[in-house]
């Protein structure tokens, strides 16, 4: 595949990501603020995102195990992942994050459960398009292409 | 060379999420201020020269400035929700110091809560951003920092630490990102 057909590729799947949920305007900011002197700025923060993530979710698949669920920590944990979440643009991790903040607010040990489930799901749908998206940015640079500037017009 | 030490304001940022810091660092710099971050509100405090006791480990690219001289600092942003002393206690901190009470201090929070905005506007925080801070949000600095500049220079106080230059900005992210 040359160049083009590549590029054309990277902004037709990014613009997909948009449609779909995944991604949401904060992700463009975070494109933005990559340039020449920062090249693998949203790299860096996307894989700081999913050490952060993985490690939230093991700790609330823990504290939700346990015979006394200590709410409280479940929400601080939960808080910090919809924080981070948002920060990078992860839509539908987010809005999953915010629902289950609720539902620990009203101590309901199944649905939280369930809703634990449905933000893993996300998270690792997300994690999956992003390494998708890196992957064709790497092949990209390697075939001596750049990566184009995403505009908002869609 | 002075001339252009002093256009360039100076900001420190509180963050205790690494993401965050991260972002915050980023958004600055674009916006050509110059940037400490550090991962929490003690940590502020110390680097504002306030707790004289302990060595300050803050991510500044001047570390080699551990001396005991007073670093200016034209800004503050401070995240609201941090483990320990929350946004809201170093702003109280901060505004109680007679040393520090004219540095505007800038709130963020994720959540939109109204009464703790209020809260922090009135103890004297000068905006409340709502994460994450955008571009458009760091635009609304400019009339705080420049008010700031203007006290000053009515007041014919020479910063201290003038001389440190613009060089430092081009420290590589990985070398100012916090430890876990």
């Amino acid at each position: 595949m040359e160049v083009g057909q590549m590029q054309r590729q990277w902004m037709d799947y990014t613009k997909s990501l948009f449609l779909e949920g995944y991604l949401d305007g904060q992700f463009l900011q975070l494109q933005q603020l990559q340039d020449d002197s920062n090249p693998d700025f949203v790299a860096e923060v996307v894989s700081l995102f999913f050490e952060d993530s993985e490690r939230l979710l093991n700790d609330l698949t823990n504290a939700l195990d346990q015979k006394c669920i200590d709410f409280k920590k479940a929400d601080a944990h939960i808080h910090q992942l919809k924080g981070s979440s948002s920060s990078i643009g992860a839509e539908r991790v987010k809005n999953c994050c915010i629902i289950f903040r609720s539902l620990c607010e009203e101590q309901n040990i199944d649905a939280c459960i369930r809703c634990l489930q449905q933000v893993k799901q996300e998270y690792f749908l997300v994690k999956n398009k992003l390494e998708t998206l890196f992957g064709m940015e790497q092949q990209i640079v390697a075939a001596g292409g750049s990566i184009p500037k995403m505009e908002l017009s869609f | 060379m002075s001339m252009a030490a002093r256009t360039q304001f100076h900001v420190l940022a509180v963050d205790d999420s690494l993401i965050d810091r991260m972002l915050i660092e980023r958004l600055l710099k674009t916006s050509s201020f110059h940037v400490t971050v550090v991962d929490s509100g003690s940590k502020a405090l110390e680097f504002l020269g306030l707790n004289e006791n302990k060595k300050i480990r803050a991510e500044t690219p001047s570390a080699a400035s551990e001396t005991h001289q007073v670093v200016e600092v034209n800004l503050i942003m401070t995240d609201y929700c941090m483990p320990g002393m929350t946004g809201y206690d170093l702003l109280r901190k901060i505004k109680e110091s007679k040393s520090l009470k004219d540095i505007p201090v800038v709130i963020m929070s994720s959540e939109n809560v109204p009464s703790r905005i209020n809260r922090c506007l009135e103890e004297g925080a000068e905006e409340f951003f709502l994460k994450p801070v955008q571009q458009a949000d760091l635009n609304k600095l400019k009339p705080h920092l420049m008010k700031g500049r203007v006290k000053e220079e009515e007041q014919v106080i020479e910063p201290i630490n003038n001389k440190r230059k613009g060089m430092e900005e081009s420290h590589s992210p990985e070398k100012t990102r916090a430890k876990i």
